[in-house]
């Protein structure tokens, strides 16, 4: 079974927070999950390639151009950011 | 459906607006109980059928789902509208543009009536993680509507819309298809772009569509299918053509594989028996059976439960409370932490999530970190290539393949909200089609009794890369015969 540190590892990697009772909690389910996952083990994969694009695509790329959405793409970005001043959208400082 | 209402809209008998007025008439009748829509769009589709009927009127060209009304999931970006996932972290999201198969359906002037409900960002399989509301299934008040399309199957089940948009990443349109007692489609990944949908586990997910007859469903899926230079992974040369002119026809020689793995001795009986009842009916119709193996299978279930969630804990790592939707700021629940900017993400991400969502994102962080990436996700993909070579292999011998959507008839609300591993095993019969990315339709294959109550079971069809009109023909022709 996971241990509650292995759960407050992965929730702060997710950047989740979790309370006490939640370690609790995940650390019954996610270890069950987990344990299902063993009978992958038994089978033999060696010689077996990763799998790529599921039906085979490559390499499709559009040509990569400028789109202006004009004040109007502005404003729905703007009213959808939590933050924001004038034109501006204020974000945290990383520091 | 679909073909009647346009033949009285061709020929004037009826308007889109009456249309459109009348399925909102039955939205508010009957919505209070269904629980289908989180977003209803009265005004805009009044709007879009007021321009249906313009269009009929001008004598400019018509398509035959010009003026018809639908429902979208409320994963579908649409222009202007609110599109939440189910999910509390979206609560006031406005969609600052459509997707790509809401654009092709603004071009035929299709009208939209509302948004549907679902498992919070599609993570569930019977719409119960909707941090919203409960959908109630329309056969049986008492039950879940599977999911996670839950809101899309139940408003076609209950008449609240002729048709419906759901999007499909491990059987999320075919499984409540099947608990509601409609048809719905998963079509070839690659088919329908992807672009606008709210990524779940982007090499799996795709659009469908839902409708109460085969035909119904070939007509949505003609509209929004072909490649789309907004989504790489989309194939070309399915530009035009129109699935509904393959239906009708005899499927006399057509050969159906009855992969043997998913009629193992554990399968509900009641279940078994309508699925055998269905297999007579296919030989009726001139199908040749032949019992086939599928030998990866019973890895199916774990290898998506490690992909789904790896990829989800990138597609979601867009949450986090500094671009769009919730923010928690108020640096009050984590002291430990001296970042504002660490505070915001734990904090947002914390109580904008829900709890299956919060799981599989840290599953997914688990099997994706230094140390368990070889073990789980590079085994998951190795096993992933064999389950696609399985069905390369069967389909040698076979046309496609039957079994039941599902394992059993839609269970009650909290049968299984405790146990996420009974949960997930909903979708046992539907997680391949995604991970080998076929083809699968799910239709109305006969009902089971339960508590006094007969319940609705779906039959699924896996069929060929790209070859949705042969799935489509057979489910059609069983239609038909019943």
């Amino acid at each position: 079974m996971l241990s509650k540190e292995e759960v407050k590892h992965i929730a702060m990697l997710a950047r989740i927070g979790v309370s006490e009772d939640e370690v609790e909690s995940y650390q019954q389910t996610l270890s069950a999950v987990l344990d299902s996952f063993k009978e992958l083990q038994n089978l033999d994969t060696e010689e077996i390639a990763s799998i790529g694009h599921i039906t085979g695509r490559t390499g499709e790329a559009r040509i990569d151009r400028d789109e202006s959405f004009g004040t109007e793409g502005e404003k729905a970005i703007q009213e959808n950011f939590p933050d924001s001043e004038k034109s501006f959208l204020k974000v945290k400082s990383v520091f | 459906m679909i073909r009647e209402l346009h033949e009285k809209l061709v020929a004037g008998e009826e308007t889109s607006v009456g249309l459109t007025e009348r399925y909102f008439a039955t939205i508010s009748e009957k919505d209070d109980t269904v629980g289908a829509y989180l977003t209803l769009l009265h005004e805009e589709a009044l709007k879009e059928a007021s321009a249906a009927d313009a269009r009929f009127r001008s004598g400019r060209p018509v398509d035959v789902l010009t003026g018809i009304p639908g429902a979208i999931k409320d994963n579908i970006c649409m222009r202007g509208v609110r599109t939440t996932a189910a999910s509390k972290i979206l609560d006031n999201y406005i969609a600052p543009y459509d997707a790509t198969v809401i654009a092709k359906l603004r071009e035929i002037d299709a009208v939209m009536l509302g948004k549907t409900n679902m498992d919070e960002f599609a993570m569930g399989s019977s719409t119960e993680t909707s941090a919203y509301q409960k959908t109630r299934n329309p056969a049986d008040a008492e039950r879940v509507p599977g999911g996670s399309s839950g809101g899309s199957a139940a408003a076609v089940a209950a008449d609240e819309a002729v048709w419906a948009l759901g999007s499909d990443t491990g059987g999320s349109i075919r499984q409540p298809a099947s608990f509601c007692g409609v048809v719905g489609l998963k079509p070839t990944y690659g088919r329908v772009s992807r672009y606008g949908l709210l990524a779940m586990a982007s090499s799996l997910d795709q659009i469908g569509p839902f409708g109460k007859t085969v035909e119904d469903v070939a007509i949505v899926f003609s509209r929004i299918a072909g490649s789309d230079s907004y989504d790489a992974t989309t194939a070309a040369a399915t530009e035009g053509k129109l699935f509904e002119e393959y239906l009708g026809r005899s499927i006399a020689g057509v050969t159906i594989g009855i992969p043997k793995e998913y009629f193992s001795e554990s399968l509900d009986s009641r279940v078994r028996k309508v699925a055998e009842q269905a297999i007579e009916r296919f030989k009726a119709l001139g199908a040749n059976i032949r019992e086939v193996t599928l030998p990866h299978s019973s890895y199916a279930l774990p290898v998506y439960y490690i992909l789904m969630p790896s990829e989800v804990s990138s597609n979601l790592a867009r949450f986090d409370g500094i671009k769009y939707g919730l923010s928690i700021n108020d640096q009050k629940d984590s002291e430990a932490v001296t970042s504002a900017l660490l505070e915001t993400y734990l904090d947002t991400r914390r109580h904008g999530f829900g709890s299956e969502v919060k799981r599989r994102i840290m599953l997914g962080t688990y099997t994706l970190s230094a140390g368990y990436y070889d073990a789980y996700y590079q085994k998951a993909q190795k096993v992933r290539s064999l389950i696609r070579r399985d069905f390369e292999e069967v389909f040698k011998e076979v046309d496609m393949v039957f079994s039941p959507t599902t394992p059993e008839a839609a269970f009650r609300f909290g049968a299984k909200t405790d146990d996420p591993l009974k949960m997930y095993l909903s979708d046992i019969y539907t997680v391949t089609a995604n991970l080998a990315g076929v083809p699968g339709i799910s239709f109305p294959m006969g009902m089971i009794e339960e508590d006094g109550k007969q319940l609705p079971i779906g039959g699924q069809l896996m069929g060929k890369w790209f070859d949705e009109e042969t799935l489509l023909a057979v489910a059609d022709a069983f239609e038909r015969q019943a």
